[in-house]
Parts: structure tokens; sequence; C-alpha cells
């Protein structure tokens, strides 16, 4: 099963890769003078953006060493106690919106804790395929336009992430348990 | 609006370093996460190169094209304000495909380049527009058809059937996507969020 997911993965990827440059050597491109001139733009793209990811992962990194995420968890614990959602999914709910790697190291522990088929670490995989890093993505989407006014998608990808984690919650619930 | 958010998270983490005595360790990380920060802006760098070099590829062969016709229908009524010849659906097509294929990686350059060709249609260039706002909360939605590492965490750690987390998280992500089509729709229309009131 395993095999068969990453060889899925592994083909998809080439299928990009290597599909596209093929297909485009059909339609009589060239292929490499065309990479190029994409790949210098992807470059100086990435250059523009290191002053907003600098800024982010600064202030993230300051919130996760100073303990803000389990002053944030006591605060909270009673509500998820009281909907009766697990605890051990509290560091991964917390930390979702902040920082995707972070995000996927908590749903590694809690599977190799808990056990593949355990029906918490198919809520947390289902949970944590079914949200995003909002935060991090609308820093970096807006900051490597300089947009300044973000006017309401902070507030609204706040809410969207809200109604995954709800919607995954309850679905995870009703389909592994 | 991210201007609050950046002083708000400092503040806190320093205000909760002292009340927890660790204001140390919120001093020492602030160099490391610099320097972190660093470290995945060139990692991502590489990436951007690599998969903006590979969309350009795609683009001048047409594909793009093709496939933008079969989502166009769809993509002209979600995004009203961008023209359905402009460039940046094209790249809107290509970040949704990687996205829906669990192409994280390659979804974040096609992304920004979205953002780009968006920009040059801002009428305001400081401020999002209704079709950035959209699209941004469409990405936080995260519609995704196959979570490949989620998949092989399960797989490594003894699942008997992994791919269950398929449907799940389909059924979680549209309903969330759904979401987050209405409320963009809906916020966009509010007199506050008028961009012409910015």
């Amino acid at each position: 099963m395993m095999n068969f997911f990453n060889q899925l993965s592994d083909m998809i990827f080439l299928a990009f890769i290597v599909g596209i440059p093929m297909y485009a050597a059909v339609k009589k491109i060239n292929v490499f003078d065309s990479f190029i001139d994409g790949a210098k733009d992807g470059f100086q793209t990435a250059v523009n953006l290191i002053p907003y990811l600098i800024a982010m992962i600064v202030a993230i990194g300051m919130l996760k060493a100073s303990g803000f995420f389990g002053l944030l968890e006591q605060l909270i614990r009673p509500l998820l106690e009281f909907f009766n959602i697990p605890l051990e999914l509290i560091p991964l709910i917390m930390i979702r919106p902040f920082s995707g790697s972070a995000a996927n190291g908590i749903l590694a522990d809690i599977i190799h804790q808990f056990g593949g088929d355990a029906s918490i670490s198919k809520i947390a995989a289902t949970l944590v395929g079914s949200t995003e890093t909002t935060l991090y993505i609308v820093a970096v989407y807006f900051g490597a336009i300089n947009i300044r006014h973000t006017r309401y998608v902070i507030a609204a990808g706040i809410l969207v992430e809200i109604v995954g984690v709800v919607a995954s919650l309850i679905i995870g619930r009703l389909l592994f348990s | 609006m991210l201007n609050i958010i950046w002083l708000s998270m400092m503040f806190t983490a320093v205000f909760c370093g002292l009340i927890t005595g660790n204001l140390s360790k919120v001093v020492a990380a602030v160099t490391e996460s610099a320097k972190l920060g660093f470290d995945i802006a060139f990692g991502l760098a590489a990436i951007m190169t690599l998969w903006l070099g590979i969309m350009r590829v795609a683009s001048d062969s047409g594909l793009i094209k093709k496939l933008s016709r079969y989502l166009q229908p769809l993509l002209v009524k979600i995004f009203p304000d961008v023209p359905a010849e402009h460039p940046a659906m094209g790249a809107m097509v290509m970040s949704i495909s990687a996205n829906l294929l669990g192409l994280g990686n390659a979804a974040t350059p096609f992304g920004l380049q979205a953002m780009k060709e968006l920009q040059n249609l801002n009428k305001k260039v400081t401020s999002a527009s209704d079709a950035m706002c959209m699209y941004v909360l469409l990405n936080v939605s995260s519609l995704q058809l196959i979570p490949t590492s989620a998949i092989a965490f399960l797989a490594i750690n003894g699942s008997k059937n992994p791919s269950s987390i398929i449907s799940s998280t389909l059924i979680a992500s549209v309903i969330s996507t759904i979401f987050a089509f209405i409320l963009a729709r809906y916020c966009s229309r509010l007199n506050a969020f008028k961009e012409e009131n910015l």
C-alpha cells in the first residue's frame, strides 16, 4: 500500500517534470530556452520573498519559544473537553495555521504514538490534509507583490481554517470511529 | 492588518516569555529563526526556479491553454474580474492542478506567479483586489485529491487502509472550500471592504 502511494506520487511528480518538456518538444518548442526564461523569473520572485519569510518565521519562532502555544492550549482545553475533542489534537490544531513543517512533525508523532489504524491518527491526517498554513500563505502571497491592505483576508482565512478543522473532526469521527 | 498581526505576535511572545520564564529562549529564537528563515527562503528559491521553469515550458507549448479550456467555465464564474485569456488564469490553473494532485511544493511557485499576474490587473497596487482575496482564501481552504505525505505517514506506521483518508480529506476540504468561496463573495460585496473605500 505504502509502495503504491509512494509510486503514485513519484509518477505524478515525473508527469510534471518530464512529461511537460516532452509534450513541448513534440510541439517543437525550444524546451531549454523556455525553461531558463521561466526559471529566471522564479528565482527573482523567491529573492523578493526573503524579507517577508524572515519576518514571519522570526515572529513564529519567538511565539513557539515563549510557551505561548502551551498557554493557549490550557485556555481552550475546557472548550475542547466540552465537545469531546481528543486532547492530543490540540497542539496540532494550534500550530497548523502557523507552520506546515511543525504540523507535519506533530502529525507524524501522533501517528507514531497511536499507530496507523487508530481513529485519532486518521482524524489528525484528515485535519492536516484539509487545512493550510493560513498566516504564512497570506503573508507570503501578498508580500510577494507588495500588497499592504489585505482587506478581509486574514479574518476570513482564520474562519475558513476553523471550518476546515471542525469539518475534519466531524467527518473523521463519522468515518473512523 | 499584517502590520498589527506581526507586532502582536512579537509582543505576545515577549509577554508569554515573561510569564513562563522563557524569555531567554525567546531571545535565542530570534536569531535562530532568522537563520532558519533564510534557509527556507533559499530552499524555496531552488524549488521556485525549477517549477516556474517547467511552468514556462508548459505555457509556451500551449499545454496550459488546453488545460485552461476545461477549467475556464468554472474559473470565469469564480473570478469574474479576470479576462478568460489572461496569463493569471493559466497560473491559477497550474496551481489548482498541483494542489489537487498533492504536489504542495509546486503549488506555491504557481500560486505566487498567479498573484503576480493578478497584480497586473489590480487597479490599486497597494491593496488586494477581489480576485486576489478569492484566490488566497481558496488556497487556504486547501482542496486536495491525494494527500500523499499523510498517506505515507499512516502506511509507515502499519495502517492497513491508509487511503481511507482520501475520502475524509476530500469531503472536509470541499466543505471548507465552498465556505471560503461564499465568504469571499460576501465580504467583497460588503461596503466596509469595498476596494474603492480603502
